[in-house]
């Protein structure tokens, strides 16, 4: 297992995350970020549907900066930088735990680069946001596992079923859908307008983000909307899966730092008992506890994002690990986030919530700790 | 553990330490030898580690940094690659480790001249072994409050005193000691000696036997210790300050003189898996139970992580302070430590109710002993609860606990 120098985080690489943490430090502050999503319980919980509200102006500026092209290969438009960039920028939209379809688009930038799809890379790179459409009804998170069917309808293909827990769908453009037919798993990429397209939005518990069950009734598509063919598209999904997990990894290492750091500095303000009560042991070490996990996670982390690049065949390893860990870092640090604010820390007023539910959310995405573990164990049984 | 790319010089050497360890590697000996080197106790396992430190300091593998004039090989950025090549290789550790790990650092930083070429050549080669008396009976956790006294006489201090849980002092030639010359302030009334412990006069010796039956520390009395004003360390008053520089390279926040081997936390987990894959359980094994392979694989992130750790914390825009997580790295690798021992324990089921000897305990007892000597490690060294105390208040800023 060779390590990489530096984690191929040089200068360049600095200099895309440093401006990443200012704009959206200036753009995104938290009263700002609580008008938006978390103005009304009623408005976020009870409407018939829920809002899905998001800050479209910062979006074109983050395509005017060239976020979606920044891992888009250069032979597609893009930058082609590494993925510890994309990752770097995954755990900065954590910290300030903004809604914008950026992560789903990243994510889908993964797989369609496993698949070679260049003409819908350029479509990305030039601000057109994606996500994927690939998850079944049962939850699964095997590449492969879909409720939507490919079938053969005259010289083309008909899609039909349902992709349920499709992120920021109703932010993104295009689907990228896995689609099962006797010859195997294929991948289609599907305008969201496409007609026969329905996406009907689940009520959830994340404020800073949308989900939704995406229907297709009979959903044409012809060979420009094949991104990988017939029997391929389960090897693409398994590709992509490591840079998959490592971008949720970081999403929430981002916004466990934010936790802890917030956290850490109500218990240097909060007076009972005449003292800070980071004063107290019982707040101070469990607050280094967190610290602990979210040092193992990022650790981790950066070191898949390097070696989807470097060393591919021990990248799978690797992010299984920082997605367990990051699961459980941002579960640790949301349950001590919530606990060590209080009474105060229990209110819809308190802004620990809005990073709370986030954590919760990107904890399940791709498997949660536990089932990242279940695989991992396999993966280091097979090394022995 | 991997860093920065290897500079053209620091490659040939980490090229000629493998070499050197490929073919100088010591014959295993008949006896057992211990996890760790302050768990040195008979003679036979003295002689074959001072033996093998004074064969890789002489190929340049120990004291790799430190300059020609006091016994070392005058290289720069060296060390930490001989140590990881030794650690790489699994050859046995270097047994002078507190003289290694604390006192020369700690004399090369506040010694005189003098001092530099007496000590540090024969503390390299483990020609001279040391030991820390630092902790008493009532200055443990607390250690500014050690009352063991200094009093000045012309150009010789007498001390009087009671140093307790002291590594290594059986074997010892010297002691690097925290001693107290005045007890009108906690902290400006400590100064630092170098005392001599083996045949002075005065100093009595005593085994202390561990939880795991086996003797490894003591307790050291002083009485009456004629010590020269010459082998005093920096300034009358300065001692706490000196302590604090000890301390640096003890809890591994700073590179020492050297460390050698020792079985890797990676060797450890494979043989967690080996051990739950043959632990019979069942029609099976305890490794077709997912619970523990849950268990194995948490403890294996950890190990992972604590790697990653390392790799992260030399490229300072990826951390987000220069101390995060250097100071976290005791508290991480002794708990790490003790949870993967206790997950042995646990699985090895009844069989590791079989302890060291035994012809039927798993892997030779090392799991059940490996978990109470643990204790050793989350204890010494500033505890893990201190360990934490200090991370939440200068890395996270938190108010200081009393
Ligand atoms: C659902 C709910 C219902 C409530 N109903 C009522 C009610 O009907 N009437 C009423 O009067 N009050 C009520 N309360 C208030 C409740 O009693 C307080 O929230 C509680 O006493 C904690 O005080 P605090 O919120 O000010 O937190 P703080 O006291 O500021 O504590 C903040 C954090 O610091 C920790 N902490 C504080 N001091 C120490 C210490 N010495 N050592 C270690 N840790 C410490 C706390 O455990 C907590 O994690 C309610 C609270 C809730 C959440
Ligand atoms: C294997 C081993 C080898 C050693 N080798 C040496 C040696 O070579 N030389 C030497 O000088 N010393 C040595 N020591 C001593 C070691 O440094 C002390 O044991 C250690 O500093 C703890 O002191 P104590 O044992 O007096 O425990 P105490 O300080 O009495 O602590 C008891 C418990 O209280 C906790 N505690 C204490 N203060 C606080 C606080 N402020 N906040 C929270 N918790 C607290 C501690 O964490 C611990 O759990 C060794 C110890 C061991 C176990």
């Amino acid at each position: 297992m060779a390590l990489t120098k530096d984690l191929g985080f040089g200068p360049d690489e600095q200099l895309v995350r440093d401006q990443a943490r200012k704009l959206l430090k200036d753009s995104v502050p938290v009263d700002k970020l609580r008008t938006l999503v978390a103005r009304d319980h009623h408005e976020a919980y009870e409407t018939k549907i829920q809002p899905a509200s998001w800050d479209e102006g910062l979006w074109k500026q983050m395509i005017e900066l060239g976020w979606t092209a920044l891992s888009v290969p250069e032979s597609a438009g893009g930058l082609g930088m590494k993925t510890i960039v994309s990752v770097a920028l995954a755990e900065e939209l954590g910290r300030v735990a903004v809604p914008s379809p950026l992560p789903a688009t990243l994510a889908a930038t993964v797989v369609l680069k496993a698949a070679g799809a260049t003409s819908w890379l350029e479509k990305i790179a030039g601000g057109e946001a994606a996500t994927l459409a690939v998850t079944p009804e049962s939850g699964s998170w095997e590449p492969g596992d879909t409720d939507v069917e490919a079938r053969a309808a005259g010289g083309g293909v008909t899609l039909h079923g349902k992709a349920s827990f499709v992120q920021d769908a109703r932010k993104a453009r295009l689907l990228v859908v896995s689609a099962k037919s006797p010859a195997g798993v294929a991948l289609y990429v599907v305008p969201v307008d496409a007609p026969g397209v329905t996406i009907t939005p689940d009520r959830i518990v994340d404020l800073t983000r949308d989900q939704a069950t995406v229907s297709f009734d009979g959903v044409a598509v012809d060979a420009k909307n094949v991104a990988a063919g017939e029997g391929k598209g389960k090897a693409v999904l398994e590709q992509a899966l490591p840079a998959i997990l490592t971008l949720l990894a970081a999403d929430a290492c981002g916004a466990a730092e934010w936790q802890l750091q917030t956290t850490a500095e109500y218990a240097k303000s909060r007076v009972q008992f005449e003292h800070p009560i980071g004063f107290f042991q019982a707040v101070k070490h469990p607050l280094v506890n967190v610290m602990l996990a979210i040092d193992r996670a990022k650790s981790l982390t950066y070191a898949a994002a390097c070696a989807v690049d470097e060393d591919p065949a021990d990248a799978l390893r690797l992010a299984r690990m920082a997605k367990a860990a990051a699961s459980d870092a941002a579960a640790f640090a949301s349950d001590r986030s919530v606990q060590l604010h209080g009474g105060i820390g229990f209110t819809w007023e308190c802004d620990v919530h809005l990073w709370f539910k986030r954590q919760k959310h990107t904890e399940q995405l791709f498997g949660n700790a536990t089932q990242q573990r279940a695989h991992l164990a396999r993966i280091l049984e097979a090394a022995l | 553990m991997s860093q920065r790319p290897d500079t053209q010089d620091q490659a040939e050497f980490r090229e000629y330490c493998r070499r050197w360890l490929e073919e100088n590697r010591p014959p295993a000996p008949s006896f057992r030898l211990p996890i760790a080197p302050i768990e040195v106790s008979s003679e036979e396992q003295r002689q074959y580690l001072c033996a093998w430190q004074k064969k890789c300091h002489a190929a340049g593998l120990v004291g790799t940094d430190y300059p020609k004039e006091y016994g070392g090989h005058g290289h720069k950025g060296f060390q930490a690659i001989a140590s990881q090549e030794m650690g790489r290789a699994g050859v046995p550790f270097m047994i002078n480790v507190i003289g290694l790990g604390m006192a020369a650092p700690t004399i090369l930083v506040h010694g005189t001249e003098e001092q530099k070429r007496r000590f540090l050549p024969p503390l390299l080669s483990s020609d001279e072994i040391w030991c820390q008396g630092f902790s008493e009976p009532g200055a443990g956790s607390d250690l500014a409050s050690a009352q063991t006294t200094v009093v000045r006489e012309g150009d010789n201090w007498i001390v009087n005193g009671h140093k307790v849980w002291t590594s290594l002092a059986h074997f010892a030639s010297w002691m690097i000691l925290l001693g107290r010359h005045s007890k009108a302030d906690k902290y400006n009334g400590l100064t630092y000696f170098i005392a001599p412990i083996k045949d002075a006069k005065g100093v009595t010796v005593r085994p202390l036997v561990k939880i795991t039956g086996e003797t490894g520390f003591n307790e050291v009395l002083f009485e009456d210790v004629i010590v020269p004003d010459s082998l005093r360390l920096d300034e009358v008053g300065k001692g706490w300050t000196v302590a604090m520089t000890t301390l640096t390279y003890e809890r591994g926040a700073a590179e020492g003189a050297g460390s050698g081997g020792g079985t890797s936390v990676e060797e450890y987990v494979n043989e967690l898996i080996a051990l739950a894959k043959r632990t019979r359980r069942g029609a099976g094994t305890a490794w077709d139970d997912a619970v523990v392979r849950d268990k194995v694989a948490q403890i294996a992130i950890r190990a992972e992580g604590l790697r990653q750790n390392a790799r992260r914390m030399r490229i300072e825009a990826l951390t987000d302070h220069p101390m995060r997580i250097p100071l976290q790295s005791k508290v991480l690798i002794t708990e790490l430590i003790q949870d993967l021992s206790a997950l042995g324990v646990e699985i090895a089921g009844p069989h590791a109710s079989r302890y060291l000897g035994d012809p039927g305990a798993p892997d030779g007892g090392h799991w059940p002993h490996a978990y109470m000597n643990s204790y050793g490690m989350t204890i010494a060294a500033g505890s893990n609860e201190i360990q934490r105390n200090i991370l939440g208040e200068r890395v996270l800023g938190l108010p200081k606990s009393k």
